[in-house]
C-alpha cells in the first residue's frame, strides 16, 4: 500500500500538473522541485508554483502488452512523452485511442482518471492520463 | 437578484453496447427490448473513469468557457450521483481541488436518486440568491450500475454534467424552480448492496409520471405558461419512451424535446441525464430561448425549472469544450465480454 501521506503531497501535480519554475533561470521543472539544480543556492526557497498546460502533443510513445495488475484491464495500451504546450515533457499513459492511431507529434491534453488504488478498501489514486485532443 | 447558468461543460464516456449484444447473452430479444424502451446502444465506462473523472472532465470544460471566472470564487460544489466511488470520502472534494476551486468553500455530495444533479442546482441557486456565494458549482453524474440480466441492465450507463451558477453574466437565467417530493419506493438500493431494485411497473405511473406531471403543471401555473410558451423541454430519461409519453401527456411535441433527448444514444445517466439533457440544449441556443427543464428522482420527487437563453450566449466561448455532438463522435462498440470486464462483473483473483 502506498503511502496516504505522500499520495496526499503529490495531489497538485496529479491532478493539475501543478510543476514549479526556478525565478533566476526561468526554468520549468515538473515533477514540482524545492530547488533548481542549475542554479542551486540561488534558487533556495524562492521556487515558484506552475501549472503545466495540459496540451501538448506526442513526442514518444511505447505499446506496452505486459501491465501492473491495476492497468491489466486496459492492456494493449500506449505510453507517451507529451511535449505539452509550454514546453515542459511529461510521461503518462495515452487511453481513449485506437493504438493504430498513436503517432508522433499527435495532439493530446490530459484529463483525470483513476490510475490505482490500494484494494477494494484502500483509498483510489487518482492523476493525470492523455487523451487525443 | 436574477440567478442562472454562468457556464456548463458536459461528459460522456466513449465506449457503447447495444440492446442486441445484451440480450444476446441472457437470451433475450434484445432488439425488441431497445425497440420497446427507445433505447439505440448505452454508454459505458472505461476501467480508469468513475463519478470522479467524469464530474472533473465536465467541470473542467465549464471551467474552460469561462477563463474570466477565477475558479477561487467558487463558494460550493455539490456533485449529484448515485454510483460516488466511495461511500464515505467526497467525489465534490476532488472535484474541487481538480479545478482549483479549494480551499475557501463548503462541498458535499448528494444523493436523490436520479435528480441529486438538479437537487445540487437548486442548492447552488440558493446560496447564490442569499449572496452567501459569488459562484456554485452542481454536477449531477452516474456511472450507474443495472444487476445483471435485470431490465436495468439495457439502460444503465455513464455520464455528467456541470453547472456554475452565478448572479452576473448569465448565459441562461433560472426564472424560476420549485419541486414536487413524495415518499414513493419505487426504486432503491439498500446499503452494501451491489446493485439497485425496483418495483417494475410501479417505477411508471404512481411515480415518474406522476411527480413529473405534477412539478411541470404547477411550474406553468406558477409562471402563467403552456408548452407553447417553451422553445425546449428536458424530461428525465430512464428510457427513451418515458420522456416522450410524459412531453405527449403535458402538451410538448416531439420537436420541442428532441435537443434534449440523449437516452436513445448514450442511455440512462442517472443523475446526469437531465444535466445533459439542458447542456445538449445549450450547445445550440439562441438568446431568447425559453427551455423547461423537470427532473425525476426515485424515492420520489421532481424538480421544475424555467429557463431562459440571454444575449450573452452569442459571446460565451462555447467552443473552448467540446459539444455533446463532439463528445458522442468517434465511439467504440463493445462486446459483452469486454463490458463485463470494464464493469468489474468477472472475478478476478486476488
Amino acid at each position: 500500500m502506498a503511502s496516504i501521506a505522500k499520495e496526499w503531497r503529490e495531489i497538485p501535480g496529479r491532478y493539475n500538473l501543478e510543476g514549479s519554475k526556478c525565478p533566476v533561470c526561468g526554468k520549468v521543472y515538473f515533477p514540482k522541485r524545492g530547488i533548481c539544480p542549475e542554479c542551486r543556492r540561488e534558487s533556495l526557497g524562492k521556487m515558484e508554483d506552475y501549472s503545466v498546460s495540459r496540451e501538448g502533443e506526442v513526442y514518444s510513445f511505447s505499446i506496452v502488452h505486459e501491465a501492473p495488475a491495476f492497468t491489466s484491464k486496459l492492456k494493449p495500451y500506449a505510453v507517451v512523452m507529451v511535449r505539452t504546450t509550454d514546453g515542459i515533457m511529461i510521461s503518462g499513459q495515452l487511453v481513449d485511442v485506437n493504438l493504430e492511431d498513436v503517432r508522433i507529434g499527435m495532439p493530446v491534453r490530459a484529463v483525470l482518471r483513476r490510475i490505482s488504488d490500494d484494494g477494494p478498501s484502500g483509498v483510489i489514486h487518482y492523476g493525470y492520463k492523455f487523451v487525443p485532443n | 437578484m436574477e440567478v442562472g447558468i454562468v457556464s456548463y461543460g458536459a461528459y460522456v464516456p466513449r465506449y457503447r453496447i447495444t440492446p442486441e449484444e445484451i440480450g444476446r447473452v441472457w437470451g433475450v430479444n434484445g432488439k425488441a427490448m431497445g425497440k420497446g424502451l427507445f433505447i439505440n446502444q448505452k454508454s459505458v465506462p472505461s476501467p480508469d473513469e468513475d463519478v470522479v473523472t467524469i464530474a472533473t472532465e465536465a467541470a473542467r470544460g465549464m471551467m474552460a468557457r469561462v477563463p474570466e471566472v477565477n475558479p477561487e470564487d467558487i463558494g460550493c460544489v455539490y456533485v449529484g450521483s448515485e454510483s460516488h466511488p466511495y461511500a464515505v470520502k467526497p467525489t465534490s472534494t476532488i472535484v474541487a481541488e481538480a479545478i482549483g476551486a479549494t480551499p475557501a468553500m463548503t462541498a458535499a455530495d448528494l444523493e436523490f436518486a436520479c435528480k441529486a444533479g438538479t437537487a445540487g442546482i437548486q442548492m447552488c441557486m440558493g446560496l447564490v440568491g442569499s449572496g452567501m456565494v459569488k459562484y456554485g458549482v452542481a454536477i449531477g453524474a452516474d456511472t450507474s450500475q443495472g444487476a445483471p440480466g435485470d431490465a436495468l441492465e439495457y439502460s444503465a450507463s455513464a455520464g455528467g454534467a456541470a453547472y456554475l451558477i452565478g448572479s452576473e453574466d448569465l448565459i441562461a437565467v433560472i426564472n424560476k424552480t420549485l419541486s414536487f417530493t413524495t415518499d414513493t419506493p419505487d426504486f432503491w438500493r439498500r446499503e452494501g448492496q451491489e446493485y439497485p431494485s425496483h418495483g417494475g411497473r410501479f417505477t411508471g405511473e404512481p411515480a415518474y409520471f406522476r411527480h413529473i406531471t405534477s412539478a411541470a403543471r404547477m411550474m406553468m401555473e406558477a409562471q402563467g405558461t403552456t408548452p407553447d410558451d417553451y422553445d425546449y423541454a428536458v424530461f428525465h430519461q430512464p428510457n427513451g419512451k418515458f420522456p416522450t409519453r410524459v412531453a405527449a401527456q403535458l402538451g410538448f411535441t416531439n420537436e420541442q424535446i428532441t435537443q434534449g433527448l440523449l437516452t436513445p444514444e448514450i442511455g440512462n445517466t442517472y443523475s446526469g441525464a437531465v444535466p445533459l439533457g439542458l447542456a445538449s440544449v445549450l450547445d445550440v441556443a439562441k438568446p431568447g430561448d425559453r427551455i423547461f427543464v423537470t427532473s425525476y428522482g426515485s424515492g420520489a420527487g421532481s424538480d421544475a425549472f424555467d429557463i431562459t437563453v440571454t444575449d450573452r450566449i452569442s459571446s460565451y466561448k462555447r467552443e473552448k469544450a467540446k459539444t455533446l455532438a463532439q463528445v458522442m463522435e468517434n465511439t467504440v462498440q463493445l462486446d459483452y465480454a469486454k463490458y463485463a470486464l470494464y464493469k468489474n462483473k468477472i472475478l478476478m483473483p486476488e
